[in-house]
């Protein structure tokens, strides 16, 4: 242990230099956020930082698992993490958020009437909306003619889709869309149900090019697939590259999720994380975000500071009549079989 | 005391290494063997209840009705990616070795250049360089408009997404790993060496065959091991010029630890792999004894 | 022509294929760099000529600092792996005494044989049990560890094609262990521990799996943020930087070539 102890301080010195020299805020006050990349608006940061004197620096990660691995280990140094709806009830179950008593936040009230007090955080206790959206698929209306929001077109394609079906690589996301076409509910622990969801996976398997969410974009303005599961912001950002690429709303509902901002436990900026959590609830900040990442936010009144091109996009506004299902955390019992169901398809 | 001076003085080569291995791989790793034997927790991480449920898992998995019946899962993806890493080995010999043979005999200077440009291409990111393999390898992609172009076809043949795409991605990746190695082994040959490996045998081959290749196989065993492991463990190619219709090894140890929520498994998994790669590295450690005994001099 | 014939390194062909294998190394490259240009945000799809992702670039802050950490974590974790490998490969090839050589020659090769993300889990849990917090160094010593087979396995191929009648020599005249590494042992082994060296970095510069589990805030690397790509997609941006990258190592390449050219002449 001494040995490590004093290697640490020998290295920490050496390291210090190059921390400094590659730009590590050193001003007084600083914000480190934990976020996916290209999800944290430039415009924005510029903005706080102008306003607020306060240093923000981004980092970067792949998704809700490392968050939850890295701070279950404890001690990474970030002041707001992003975690999805699904995912906000383990961290705190983990003990691994500090409160922030979203009530008493200055602007709270802002916040659109489906993201307060919402099941995943009740009474905002913990967590505030930062971008949300839908997960369905994308279809190349160049080829298929039909009526495309129904699953049948993605899970019994017709033939001239057959062949170019694109699918998540994501066990979770992949198989929550063919349970809603069942009607089998998503955290299902009926191994009958998911025989069935199995079945109908396995019967469209031999009609998917790729299982993969990587390059979805890339694949349907290519023409290599022809119908994709994609997310509502991403699949408008395919249309705008091919006027023919539409997004469905099938009736049965679709998968949403909200990604959230929180301030995970060993935060050292604590009150620069409630200042941002602020400021991003003011309408004319979070629109900003908005217009740069291209998805809807929680924040009521933003509307009039989006960027012309995003009002009205059918991406980002899903009919009335189609119900949008939440993604939840489920029991061990029902990971389970959906791992055996995604094993078993992919052996 | 003066034997355990000598001691020292005999492992001080091995020392750094061994402290760096032992101190941050080691210690790691018999953390993952405990994990294997224990419960998983409902969030990921593990609950200290010891079980050998993880390693019964490798083959027997409960059906989706709850009996415990042999599932062959495991061992065709294990299959699968044993096969596609020997194919990428082979596929990286036959491109690597007469390359790293015409870089050993050309002047140093040139040398050095040659094996800086065989790496260049290695310090831009693999998935970027995977998606160049997409515009190369797709239906009106670079090769297919050339074949077309030449009137060689004239529909599109299928390259992308199928076994062969992964292949080549894969030789892609891996082929500096078997180059530099016979490089580094084939440097500078003795040239009176194969001067007399001339007067000897008739002809340039029966030289090349009887003197080179000798002379290269450290490098092909070190390359080979370079090349084979990781090619097991890798996921951007099968998803993303495969298709990622079959699951590889290292997504599916990779899976338990992420949306799979496992750990246990996942650590059974990386043991099971560990011990089949040690027995296959020991095979081939004592083939090579057998067989280069009379090669070494 | 005679001498050709003679000579065993002119093989038919070889230069050819050589020629081709250089052809099949640079077209993904080449295509890579050509979508830096593309006026879209596809990295597949072409649809005109554009700067806009190279005036991205050189304006993000968090790509640059990514890329420089990169940069400084491969560097000194090559440096590092291989010094010690160097160090290993020497005593184990040349010692004669030393026992159970077939055990630490496959130690080396650990670091290989173990799934990435396990490596990553188990580090990750193991530092923060010590309370390993060094910023970038936890991601060296960790880098250098996985990069100690890739840095031990060229080197040891080279000494073992080596012919050690060199270094007795050698010894005979010069009569000091040292004065032997030094002058005679370095320099034949040369080539293996620049080959080593070379994969070391490389292999580092692409890790992604090991980096994400150990990076603490300020640590982020250029894989991290490739791979961080989620909802939004990756941009030419990467295409642009990487074409940065490359110039840059491109330039430093041939100006120590033209200087080194200068030196010898």
């Amino acid at each position: 242990m001494m040995k490590i102890r004093t290697a640490k301080r020998l290295l920490g010195y050496s390291f210090g230099a190059i921390t400094v020299a590659s730009g590590a805020a050193q001003a007084e006050g600083d914000l480190f956020i934990y976020n996916w990349t290209d999800y944290t608006a430039p415009e924005l940061i510029e903005k706080f930082e102008a306003e607020t004197g306060i240093s923000v620096s981004i980092d970067t990660y792949d998704s809700n698992e490392t968050l939850l691995a890295k701070l279950q280990a404890g001690g990474t140094g970030y002041d707001i993490v992003v975690p999805g709806q699904g995912f906000v009830p383990i961290l705190v179950e983990e003990n691994l958020l500090l409160p922030i008593n979203g009530p008493e936040l200055l602007g709270y009230e802002n916040i659109t009437e489906q993201f307060k007090d919402p099941e995943w955080d009740p009474g905002n206790a913990y967590t505030i909306p930062w971008q949300w959206g839908t997960t369905s698929f994308t279809v190349n209306t160049d080829v298929f003619e039909g009526d495309l929001n129904s699953y049948d077109v993605l899970f019994q394609p017709p033939e001239e889709l057959q062949g170019k079906v694109g699918m998540f690589r994501s066990a979770e996301e992949a198989i929550f869309q063919a349970q809603i076409a069942l009607g089998v509910p998503q955290c299902s622990e009926d191994p009958a149900e998911m025989t069935k969801v199995l079945d109908l996976m396995k019967a469209q398997k031999p009609y998917v090019l790729t299982y993969s969410s990587t390059g979805i974009l890339e694949r349907l303005v290519s023409g290599d697939v022809l119908i994709s599961q994609n997310w509502n912001g991403y699949s408008m950002r395919s249309r705008m590259e091919n006027p023919s690429l539409e997004y469905a709303y099938p009736p049965e509902g679709v998968p949403a999720w909200v990604d959230s901002l929180a301030v995970p436990k060993g935060s050292e900026n604590y009150e620069n994380a409630i200042t941002f959590l602020e400021f991003v609830l003011r309408p004319e900040n979070i629109a900003l975000q908005s217009n740069f990442a291209g998805y809807a936010n929680g924040v009521t009144g933003s509307e009039g500071y989006m960027a012309e091109d995003l009002i009205g996009q059918p991406e980002l506004s899903a009919p009335a009549d189609v119900p949008l299902i939440f993604g939840k955390t489920c029991s061990p019992e029902a990971v389970d079989l959906r791992n055996l169901v995604w094993t078993t398809l992919l052996e | 005391m003066k034997s355990l001076r000598a001691l020292l003085v005999t492992y001080a080569g091995v020392m750094p290494s061994m402290l760096m291995l032992v101190g941050f791989l080691v210690l790691p790793l018999a953390i993952i063997l405990v994990f294997s034997f224990l419960t998983p927790g409902p969030y990921g991480g593990v609950e200290p209840q010891v079980s050998v449920a993880a390693y019964v898992k490798l083959f027997f998995q409960k059906d989706l009705y709850g009996d415990l019946t042999f599932n062959s899962s495991v061992l065709e993806i294990a299959f699968r990616s044993v096969k596609i890493a020997a194919i990428s080995v082979l596929g990286c010999v036959l491109l690597g070795a007469p390359v790293a043979y015409y870089i050993a005999q050309q002047p140093k200077r040139r040398r050095n250049t040659l094996l800086l440009l065989i790496t260049i291409p290695f310090w831009t990111n693999l998935l970027i360089r995977t998606y160049s393999w997409i515009i190369i390898l797709r239906d009106n992609g670079l090769v297919n408009n050339f074949l077309i172009s030449a009137n060689l076809t004239e529909a599109p043949v299928k390259l992308l997404y199928t076994e062969g795409s992964v292949v080549i991605g894969l030789v892609y990746t891996y082929v500096p790993f078997m180059i530099l190695p016979i490089y580094a082994a084939l440097e500078r040959l003795d040239a009176g060496l194969i001067e007399a490996a001339r007067d000897l045998y008739a002809s340039k081959w029966r030289s090349v065959t009887s003197v080179v290749i000798p002379l290269a196989a450290p490098g092909f065993t070190a390359g080979s091991i370079l090349v084979f492991i990781p090619c097991l463990g890798t996921f951007v190619a099968p998803e993303l010029l495969g298709g990622g219709k079959h699951l590889m090894l290292g997504s599916l140890v990779q899976m338990q630890f992420a949306a799979g929520r496992n750990w246990p498994y996942g650590s059974a998994l990386a043991m099971m792999i560990m011990a089949v790669v040690l027995v296959c590295l020991t095979i081939f450690a004592l083939n090579a004894r057998k067989t280069g005994g009379g090669m070494q001099h | 022509m005679k001498k050709n014939d003679r000579d065993i390194r002119w093989l038919p062909g070889l230069s050819w294929l050589t020629a081709l294998f250089f052809l099949f190394l640079y077209t993904p490259l080449l295509v890579l760099v050509v979508f830096s240009f593309n006026a879209s945000r596809s990295t597949t799809v072409w649809s005109g000529f554009s700067l806009e992702w190279y005036h991205k670039a050189f304006t993000n802050d968090a790509i640059r600092v990514a890329t420089q950490n990169s940069v400084i974590i491969a560097t000194l974790a090559a440096i590092l792996a291989t010094t010690i490998a160097t160090s290993a490969a020497l005593a184990l090839a040349r010692n004669k005494r030393m026992k159970g050589k077939q055990a630490f020659h496959g130690a080396m090769l650990l670091p290989l044989m173990i799934p990435e993300i396990v490596t990553a889990v188990a580090t990750l849990i193991f530092f923060s049990t010590i309370g390993l917090g060094l910023g970038l160094g936890n991601i060296i010593l960790a880098h250098t560890v996985f990069c100690i087979p890739f840095a031990y396995l060229p080197i040891k191929a080279r000494l073992e094609s080596m012919d050690e009648n060199l270094e007795m020599a050698a010894r005979d005249l010069y009569a000091d262990k040292w004065a032997t590494l030094r002058f005679v042992t370095l320099p034949l082994v040369m080539p293996g521990i620049i080959s080593g060296a070379m994969l070391a970095f490389i292999i580092s510069l692409d890790d992604f799996i090991i980096t994400l589990m150990l990076a603490q805030a300020g640590s982020t690397t250029l894989p991290i943020y490739i791979y961080s790509f989620v909802r939004v997609g990756i941009t030419p941006e990467i295409n642009a930087v990487s074409t940065i990258l490359i110039g840059f190592s491109v330039i430093v390449v041939s100006v120590s070539a033209f200087l080194g050219r200068k030196t010898a002449s």
